[in-house]
């Protein structure tokens, strides 16, 4: 453990802080020197090529990869701290998967009241109540009763957001979240991580959907090779991008 | 474990059962042909009549010495398997060291060893306990216990429960090789989803990762099974008077050669082969589920 990871705690109004992160799988340098802080209330759109390092700055936040070095606090806890107990940090950041991983011998209801009654320990009733509510929110309340092989990959996404949602999160983090899914069901996701936008949820998006950047986002992060290399906010990067790279790959992706 | 209650399932078509019968294999006619002439012995010649009801009475504890020690094994395997997934350096060697070395030695040598030199020592060991205790104990209770120990003698723990543990022992690695390879071929994403939603690592296995898995190796278990039933023939060496240890006696009692193994083979078929149809029973409504 480096020295930076057990300094003072930075108060303030940023949610996430990340210092100096550096992450590396064998020899390839995944992160180089990330540091980024996310307000609270703030989307921030992160976006680059693959391989970029995106998906695993993102799972350094709730710390299902564990960084080399830097820090890295959220919602005042140092998650990159030995003692730190992770799920509790985990309760409070929710996460929804490029693939759903939807618990496939579970309900739609089973998925999203299982961790309430076993992390939140609320009664099963109180739950469910919880959980229609979210299934209501995200429009798919008739497949409460239904298992995830008997839906749309849509309808997983929108579970596995509700599943997230229903653990009441300060944070949540959207990892491609319409990567895997078919065009005309793309919009339904994205209709509602914009609703989730506009009550003032806390977000970090990894996607390549520049309309729900637009859209959405308050900041939007240029990821290249493990470096930040652009950070600017919609309005600015689509009009003029400052780094030749961030313009070179606009181009490759807007037509 | 739930049924999904709304997948459509194709309604089973009405087949005559002429041509039912076109699905039955030309091997399953000849074992039953077999079975049917060994039953035709068994009722017309005395000498077959006598092997059978002598031997029939090791059936119930060939079967009864299985089940005890499958489900020993199963939770020594689960267990072990856990350990072979774990993080926990002292939990992953100790369960390694476990499943590597029992799975080295034949499972006769094994059965042998732990009915003549681990039992032997474990009684030593108690009765050394019982021992201390009787030297450093005033409390009534406690006395009592400590002079069972010291009495016990090697004699007093039964072949047959000595057969079972060993059994059990061997077969704890087998299984726990099964369940590591189960919660291994759960998509990594069903643990890092439940992580994510604050759940600990033993509330991921026990909500998540298990139920999953269970699902999975149900018919490498079945397996298993069935081999342990067949593997429990080896406990008649230890003098356990189950089938094949029948077998022997009955052959030394009546010098009856072949209808004695004749018997004894007839009676473990039908019951390996009745579990395997069970177990092949058993996959086609999984997959089907699935």
């Amino acid at each position: 453990m480096k020295s930076s990871m057990t300094g003072p705690l930075p108060m303030d109004d940023d949610i996430i802080i990340i210092e100096h992160l550096y992450k590396g799988f064998g020899k390839v340098e995944a992160l180089v020197d990330v540091s980024l802080r996310v307000k609270r209330g703030e989307v921030c759109f992160i976006f680059g090529p693959s391989g970029g390092g995106k998906s695993t700055l993102l799972r350094c936040i709730n710390h299902l990869e564990t960084a080399d070095s830097g820090r890295i606090i959220v919602d005042g806890i140092p998650v990159t701290h030995a003692k730190t107990n992770i799920d509790l940090v985990r309760a409070e950041v929710g996460m929804v998967f490029q693939l759903f991983n939807l618990f496939p011998h579970l309900t739609v209801l089973g998925n999203v009241t299982l961790a309430q009654e076993k992390v939140r320990k609320r009664q099963k009733e109180e739950a469910e109540r919880v959980a229609m509510e979210l299934l209501e929110r995200v429009g798919i309340p008739e497949k409460a009763d239904a298992y995830p092989a008997q839906l749309s990959g849509g309808q997983k996404q929108r579970v596995a957001i509700a599943r997230a949602l229903a653990m009441n999160p300060k944070i949540m983090l959207f990892d491609e979240p319409t990567s895997a899914l078919d065009a005309e069901m793309i919009k339904e996701v994205l209709d509602v991580m914009l609703d989730l936008a506009k009550e003032g949820m806390t977000m970090v998006v990894v996607s390549h959907e520049m309309g729900f950047a637009k859209a959405a986002a308050d900041r939007m992060i240029f990821l290249d090779a493990g470096r930040i290399m652009e950070e600017a906010t919609p309005g600015e990067l689509f009009k003029n991008p400052k780094e030749e790279r961030t313009k070179q790959f606009l181009s490759q992706i807007l037509y | 474990m739930a049924i999904p209650r709304e997948i459509e399932r194709p309604q089973p078509k009405l087949v005559p059962w002429t041509r039912k019968l076109e699905d039955v294999p030309w091997w399953g006619l000849i074992i039953l042909l077999a079975f049917l002439f060994i039953i035709y012995l068994i009722y017309t010649s005395a000498t077959y009549q006598d092997a059978f009801l002598f031997l029939v009475v090791g059936v119930k504890l060939t079967i009864l010495v299985t089940l005890i020690s499958f489900t020993i094994s199963l939770i020594l395997g689960l267990i072990a398997g856990l350990g072979r997934v774990s993080k926990n350096i002292i939990f992953y060697t100790g369960a390694s060291v476990y499943v590597e070395v029992v799975r080295g030695i034949p499972l006769l040598v094994e059965l042998i060893y732990f009915a003549y030199v681990v039992t032997p020592l474990c009684v030593q060991l108690m009765n050394s306990l019982g021992a201390f205790m009787l030297q450093n104990t005033a409390i009534q209770p406690l006395m009592g216990l400590a002079h069972t120990f010291t009495n016990l003698h090697i004699q007093d723990v039964d072949v047959t429960v000595r057969a079972i543990a060993g059994l059990a022992f061997g077969y704890g690695a087998y299984e726990a090789e099964v369940f590591r390879a189960g919660i291994q071929s759960i998509e990594r994403g069903q643990m890092e989803a439940a992580r994510s939603l604050g759940m600990s690592y033993f509330q991921a296995m026990r909500y998540i990762i298990l139920p999953q898995a269970i699902r999975r190796v149900l018919p490498p278990l079945g397996n298993d099974f069935i081999a342990m039933l067949k593997d429990s023939s080896l406990i008649s060496v230890l003098a356990v008077r189950e089938l094949t240890h029948l077998g022997k006696l009955n052959r030394a009692r009546t010098f009856r050669t072949f209808e004695t193994w004749n018997t004894v083979t007839f009676l473990y078929l039908i019951m390996t082969l009745s579990l395997s149809l069970l177990v092949k029973f058993m996959e086609r409504r999984m997959a089907f589920e699935e």
